[in-house]
This record gives C-alpha cells, structure tokens and sequence, in this order.
C-alpha cells in the first residue's frame, strides 16, 4: 500500500503542474512499443565471417493493464514475452513507442518506476550462498526499507509462505527450486510492489509448489493491492488466474481478451493458442 | 519512510553488507585465498633476504627487504580494491543476480560507493593482516618509518584506483562473456608497469611509458618515501597533487563512463544474467 501511495501522490503532483484533466490510473500502459536485436550469425556453415542479423523480438504491442488486473502473456519460446517483461522492468530500452507505469515513462521516471515494481522470474535470481534472511534484507535495504523492519517483516512473510525461521537462515543453495520461488514471492512482497512482473514463476515447478504459487499470486493482487502481469506456458494456469490474456506470435500481439471471450468458438485454452498460432504462421507463409 | 540522507546510507550499506556476507559465506576459500597471498609474499620477501647469499655481494637486505614488503603489501591491498570495484558487474552475472541488482530503485553512483567502501574496507584488513604477519617473522624494525605520509598517500591514491576500477568494470558490463578477462588484463598490467617489485627504470623504454598512466606507480613511490626514508608529506606533495587530480578526473569520468555503458547493455540486451 505504502509503494501505491508514492505512486498516486507522485500523480497528483504530476498532474497539478501539468493541468492534466485526469488521473491516468492505468497500471501499465504500453503503446506502439517494438525491439529488435542485432546477432551475427554465418549465413551458411562454411562461411567464417559472420553476417549481422536483425531480430524482431517486440513489434508493434500496444495494451493497458488497468489497476489490480491480473494480465497474461501467453506466446511460444522466443515470442517476445520475456523481453516485454524486461522493457517494463527497465533492463532493455524501448526502439519505439512508450511503456509507462502509473502514468510514469519507464525511461524518463525509470528510478520512480523501479520503486514501484518488482520481477520475479523463472530462474530465482538469488545470492545462492546466502540464506533467505540475507538475500531478503539486501533486497529490503535496495528498496529504502530498515533493517529491522525488513528483518520482522521478511520472516512474518517467510513463515506465512511455510518458511520457517531456521530454514529462513540456512544458504538457498540447500533448498528446493520450488521452495526458492516462494522465497523470490517473498522478496517481491516485502518490497510492496503495485506492479508486480511474474516472468514464467511456475515453470519446473513440481504440482504442489505449483499451487502454492498460483495461491500466491491470487493473494497478492486480493491482500496487497497488486496489479499482476503473469507470463505463462500453462494454459490451466493462465485461465485459472488471469482477468485478460494477450496472446504474443512472433513479437506481434494476435489476440487481448477476457479467457472466457477468447474460448468462445468453443474448445480448450490450449485449443484456442493452437488455432491463433497456427493461423498467424499460416498467414505469415 | 526513512529520512532521505539515512535512505541513501541505508541502500549504500546494502552492498556493503551483501558482500560483508559472502565473504562470510565463502570463508573457506577466503582463508585459502589469504594463505596463498602470505606465501607468495614470504617467497618474494625470501629472495630479498638471501640475495647477499645468491650473489655473493654485500646487501642492504633490511632495506632490500623493506622494499620489497611494501610493493607486496601495496599490491595486495590495491589490487583487492582495484578486483572487488572492477568485477562488481561480473560477479553479478555470475550469482546470476545482475537482472535483480540493476532493476532496484538505486542510482548507480550509490551501488558503486557501497562496493567500494566494502573494498577498501576488506582490502585494508587483509593487507594489515599480511603486513603484520610478515613483520613479525622477519623481524622488520620500522621505528624511522613515518606513517602518516604513508597512510595520506594510500587515502587519497584509494581515490583514484577506485576511479580506475570504476572505468575497469564497464567491461564486463559491455563484454558479457570477456569482459572479466578483460579487467584480469589490465590488473596484470599494472602490476608490471607499476614498480610494484622494481624500480620503474628498470623497465623497458616502451613500457616505461606506460607508468605514470597507473595510480600504483606514484602511490608506491611515495609510500616508499615514507616508509623507507621517513619522509613527510612535503617529500611527497608532487605525487600526492598527481593522484588527487587523478581521483578527481577519473571518479566522475567512471561514473559518466559506466552509465554510458549501462545505458547501451540495456539498448543491446546485454544485461542478461548469462553471455
């Protein structure tokens, strides 16, 4: 609450020296956005100087996330969705259009946007070595929090997701995958985010620590007030708990619509990624 | 909400204290690592001290060895700041935290200063812990040494070899896969053309040329002047002048330098946690 609090009166300023009509009070708004990389690859096996290639890798996505929506990303392995999440998270600057969070430009605002928001992703970025507690209070002094307050805070969340205080003390080298991402959602809660990125989180997950995330996730947006953008290769899941879904093909966005919406011709989630992947190549042959 | 000032002190400690963890954490290999740096220094200081035995002409050893203890414990103690400044980035990238640290609310110059009073603070242990070790078993009398220029001209050449590492570790930001190998370059560089062991008149007219570009050279030099000769500050305010223009232009230029490059690995998408 304390992190959407800045963000809001961080808009009425904005607003009061703009004489802007309105409050933009969209989570995420991103607009005509496109990146393309550069790799140098030989053209043929027996060519030994490389030849630079242009990768499309975002092209042309424009959507809004509006305030405590929980927002799916479903695409194929390299359809652009990690790369989406990292334009949002300012680890990749925008070719073209704009990406903004409550209203602030992730370029121009980026250390406002970075105070908003958090990533979690499908590798649990820790300091392997060191224990929960350690990684938590590194994160809790990034974000402008007190030791103490993290310390408290850190294990009542560690606790809440089944950590106990002497597991929350050894390295994360000597635990599960499964239980390193309920420490990565524990890191991301104890920072507050209003917008928070979850990168593919349940992938190799077994089906228990899979739930417990799900759980998780659906928790965050009812106790914590978070706007959730969620990439996905799990269909069930993405049903489960997105409000809307947009479907990435090769960088493009083909499909934004509610679950239920988009199943509507009838058959699976799974169904209906298969029909709009398979008419895009189809177009694009 | 913390006090800004007490905000910005809070999120400087974070690295600082991260590191003061792993070190923690990796102790076994910090204390194979400090082993390894007092045995080469004794084998270096050995040779000083048999000299006169090898070749069968009359040595000062006690200054020989003097010498030499100085450009070993120098050494160990800048070439520490100099490897935890500059492989900041890369050893990120190896815990496969860069994604994390860098999408935090901090300003970089901040990240920086943490990391760097953690070096200076390590590197200051672990060299006094050599020193120490080294005058105790070699009897080392320093009752002329004057330690005031010693300490002022290690102050402020700190200054600049962390504005050194700073531009150092741009490497790796740039270079995701040679980048460290890279930093490694430059830091066996500087040990041969820094008068680290020897004078730097012995060295070759080409690479002579290059000693007064490092810090090292005039820190050592100074140093030396105070340690050996008991020199004051007035015997060494030239090299001191040198090494505060040199902190004072490289420190921001690292910083301009790093957000420069900071700012074209996100436009290419190379602050991914892997090459």
């Amino acid at each position: 609450m304390r992190t959407l609090n800045v963000a809001v009166a961080l808009l009425e300023r904005e607003t009061q020296n703009t004489s802007a009509p309105s409050l933009d009070l969209k989570a995420l708004s991103v607009r005509g956005m496109s990146k393309h990389f550069v790799s140098y690859k030989p053209r043929f096996p027996w060519q030994k100087r490389a030849v630079k290639k242009h990768v499309v890798a975002v092209d042309d996505v424009t959507f809004e996330v509006p305030r405590g929506e929980i927002f799916g990303i479903l695409g194929a392995n390299g359809s652009g969705k990690s790369t989406l999440i990292r334009v949002i998270s300012t680890l990749l600057l925008a070719d073209e259009g704009s990406v903004s969070v409550f209203g602030l430009d992730v370029v121009s605002r980026e250390l406002q946007v970075k105070q908003m928001i958090n990533r979690v992703s499908v590798d649990a970025a820790f300091f392997k070595k060191l224990s929960p507690m350690e990684n938590l209070m590194y994160a809790g002094r990034l974000y402008g929090l007190g030791a103490t307050q993290t310390h408290a805070r850190g294990l009542q969340i560690l606790d809440r997701l089944g950590i106990g205080t002497r597991v929350a003390l050894n390295p994360m080298e000597d635990m599960s995958r499964g239980m390193q991402q309920k420490v990565a959602i524990a890191r991301a809660l104890l920072t507050s985010p209003v917008l928070l990125l979850l990168d593919e989180p349940t992938t190799g997950l077994d089906p228990r620590s899979k739930k417990d995330v799900q759980n998780m996730v659906l928790n965050m947006r009812q106790q914590h007030d978070a706007t959730i953008v969620l990439t996905t290769h799990d269909m069930d899941e993405a049903d489960r708990l997105c409000d809307r879904l947009m479907v990435l093909d090769r960088g493009r966005a083909i499909a934004i619509d509610t679950p239920a919406n988009l199943k509507h011709g009838g058959g699976s989630l799974e169904d209906v990624f298969m029909r709009l992947t398979t008419e895009e190549e189809d177009a694009a042959a | 909400m913390m006090l800004t000032g007490t905000r910005e002190l809070n999120t400087a400690y974070a690295f600082f204290e991260r590191n003061w963890n792993l070190t923690r954490r990796y102790m076994g290999w910090e204390v194979a690592w400090f082993v390894y740096s007092l045995m080469s220094a004794l084998t270096i200081l050995f040779i000083a001290a048999a000299t006169e035995k090898i070749t069968g002409q009359p040595v000062d050893t006690r200054f020989f060895v003097l010498y030499l203890l100085i450009g070993t414990t120098m050494w160990s103690y800048l070439s520490a700041v100099f490897d935890i400044v500059a492989e900041t980035i890369a050893w990120e990238r190896w815990e496969g935290t860069i994604e994390y640290t860098l999408m935090a609310p901090v300003p970089r110059a901040l990240h920086l200063i943490g990391t760097c009073c953690y070096a200076i603070t390590y590197s200051v242990v672990r060299s006094a812990l050599i020193f120490g070790a080294v005058l105790l078993i070699f009897g080392i009398d320093l009752a002329h040494a004057n330690f005031i220029t010693a300490l002022a001209v290690v102050v402020v050449g700190s200054v600049s070899m962390i504005g050194l590492a700073i531009v150092a570790a741009v490497l790796p930001l740039l270079f995701t896969e040679r980048g460290a190998q890279m930093t490694f370059v430059i830091h066996s560089s500087l040990l041969l053309v820094s008068g680290v062991y020897a004078p730097i008149d012995v060295l070759p007219g080409w690479l002579r040329v290059l000693a007064p570009l490092s810090p090292i050279t005039y820190i050592l030099r100074s140093v030396r002047v105070g340690l050996l000769d008991g020199g004051g500050l007035d015997q060494v305010a030239g090299d001191l002048v040198v090494l505060a223009v040199m902190g004072a232009l490289l420190v921001p230029a690292g910083l301009w330098i790093f957000r420069e490059a900071e700012r074209f690995a996100k436009r290419t998408g190379r602050l991914k946690r892997s090459g």
